[in-house]
């Protein structure tokens, strides 16, 4: 195991991260304390308790997952189609680097970076709403592998995408609606009985579904169908991933 | 000696049917420099490219310090440094850290001292605190050098170095090549300057579509392939070659005030006492004699117009 390689890449997108400290933290911190103040605060407070809880508690796991899925998205793929516009890349295909390592270090940095942003909102909220964590390690569980399934998920759009364009695409035109539309405001059991089926299509309720059990001990689909159908999307990521290291999609002509 | 890189029926096929290399063969000698020649398209950088990793081969086995490139590619690509022909920098970084990345990168562990020596020696020192996009393109050039060498490889790769860089530069570089095959690395460039592989190279290897013309030692290439040409400025002008010396490879000048005779630089006797013999015998007087030596620049076009006109 090329140790120092890994630790190589990590520092060096981190620093990245350190470097452009407004964008990467700052901004999504202050654009989801907006939703707080809409939503928690202002409108929050004119809305009924959904499954006991308060609306501005209700919409916390909410809006960390669907942070957690944008920027897990955004820095993975950022950080591995940079390399590849500025020509850079040359010098990662030629080390001695394995895949594994290569992943170890792009993923973990883009999920760190995911979960200090995470994190950073949970404390934000702090601020607007009371809210409790009734299952710390289980909403820790949850934090760590959506961050890590979908910087998967963003180094595949990174090594996918031919241009800036495509590298918004997904998280713009997909993952956005998906998380709007799958429970980050709302509980699913509010939609009439033929909604809520089609929104079972919708792989984000599952991950929504699971962190906000973590917190109040309610969900709308089953905790261990959530962390099966996480797991699930992980397990095709690094099967993905795992195919483009091994045929050279994009990377290697 | 085993060769420290060596290529065996190595072929590169890209998409769409374009054949990059064709059956190439070739063995690289341990702490030579060796310069690759070609005409654009030829083949240089897909080879060079497979050998460090970036390209899969279609088919054959390169091997570098006995490692095959793609089992062993570990051990193989840890001993290589590339500098490649693009001047591709993270734009954003500082001088030091993208250095100390690669150093990281190629699993070694962190030395300051190694780095600090590599910025020095490459006149980057003052500017480790830069950013690379506030250099110029030379430096730009020279931070990539010092990526390639952060690791201490054994074999460096030096793809079109001194491509737009200015004459003082490429001196520097030419020195600094020089002193890195004096500490014992295997240096293979690739450039378009023959100038550059005439200074520098101990052997040459010229590439044409795909395929290796030739490979040999840079003198006896020259010695082998060049031509000598002694040129005799008459006193008085000829209309014609005189009948008794035109069996000789003699060419008069269009205003007939001089002749030139060519004859091969391997040739056991070089006919020079015959011609000037018979110049004497039929009364024909020379005012001044010069004699030259063919350029490794004609050489290498003659090869590869030779190549192109042999295929069809």
């Amino acid at each position: 195991m090329n140790f120092y390689a890994v630790r190589a890449i990590y520092k060096f997108e981190m620093a990245r991260t350190w470097r452009t400290l407004m964008q990467s933290i700052a901004s999504p911190v202050l654009s989801t304390s907006l939703y707080f103040i809409v939503f928690g605060s202002a409108i929050g407070s004119r809305m009924v308790a959904i499954d006991g809880v308060e609306y501005g508690a209700f919409i916390i796991p909410g809006l960390v997952m669907f942070t957690l899925l944008t920027q897990s998205i955004s820095n993975a793929s950022f950080g591995i189609y940079f390399p590849r516009f500025a020509g850079t890349i040359y010098e990662l295909l030629s080390a001695p680097v394995s895949f594994v390592e290569i992943l170890m270090g792009y993923v973990g940095a883009a999920a760190t970076k995911s979960i200090i942003v995470g994190a950073l909102i949970l404390v934000t909220a702090r601020f607007f709403v009371d809210y409790h964590i009734e299952h710390p390690i289980w909403m820790l569980s949850f934090l760590v592998l959506t961050s890590i399934t979908f910087s998967l998920f963003g180094f595949i759009i990174g090594i996918w995408a031919d241009g800036f364009e495509k590298l918004q695409l997904i998280p713009l035109m997909v993952v956005t609606p998906l998380a709007f539309l799958g429970g980050s405001f709302y509980s699913i059991n509010m939609l009439p009985p033929l909604w809520q089926t089609i929104t079972l299509f919708n792989p984000v309720v599952y991950l929504i579904s699971g962190f906000r059990w973590s917190f109040y001990g309610v969900a709308d689909v089953n905790v261990a169908v959530s962390l099966a159908m996480t797991a699930l999307f992980l397990i095709l990521c690094l099967l993905g991933v795992w195919w483009i290291f091994k045929t050279g999609y994009r990377l290697k002509t | 000696m085993q060769p420290v890189i060596s290529v065996r029926n190595l072929s590169k096929v890209y998409e769409g049917g374009f054949q990059a290399l064709n059956n190439i063969n070739l063995d690289i000698q341990r702490g030579e420099i060796f310069a690759l020649l070609g005409p654009n398209g030829a083949g240089k950088t897909t080879l060079i490219s497979i050998i460090c990793g970036i390209v899969n081969p279609s088919a054959g086995q390169v091997l570098a310090d006995g490692f095959d490139v793609v089992k062993d590619y570990r051990a193989a690509r840890s001993i290589i440094g590339l500098v490649p022909q693009e001047l591709s920098t993270d734009s954003f970084e500082s001088v030091w850290s993208t250095v100390a990345f690669s150093r990281g990168l190629f699993g070694k562990p962190r030395n300051d001292a190694h780095i600090e020596k590599v910025l020095r020696d490459l006149s980057l020192w003052d500017k480790r605190h830069n950013r690379i996009m506030e250099l110029s393109g030379g430096m730009k050039r020279r931070v990539l050098i010092a990526k390639a060498l952060s690791h201490e490889p054994g074999i460096l790769f030096l793809d079109e170095p001194t491509a737009g860089v200015d004459v003082e530069l490429r001196r520097d570089m030419w020195e600094m090549v020089r002193e890195l095959r004096q500490q014992g690395v295997t240096i293979i460039l690739t450039t378009h300057y023959i100038e550059e592989a005439e200074e520098m190279a101990d052997r040459i290897g010229v590439i044409n579509k795909g395929e290796i013309v030739v490979v040999d030692e840079k003198k006896a290439l020259m010695q082998k392939l060049g031509k000598k040409q002694l040129t005799l400025y008459l006193q008085q002008p000829l209309t014609a070659i005189p009948a008794p010396l035109q069996s000789y490879p003699l060419s008069l000048s269009e205003d007939g005030n001089t002749l030139t005779f060519t004859f091969d630089v391997q040739s056991e006797t070089t006919g020079i006492a015959q011609v000037l013999r018979e110049l004497n015998n039929n009364g024909i007087d020379f005012r001044d004699l010069h004699s030259s030596e063919s350029s490794l620049e004609e050489i290498f076009v003659n090869l590869v117009r030779g190549n192109r006109e042999a295929r069809p």
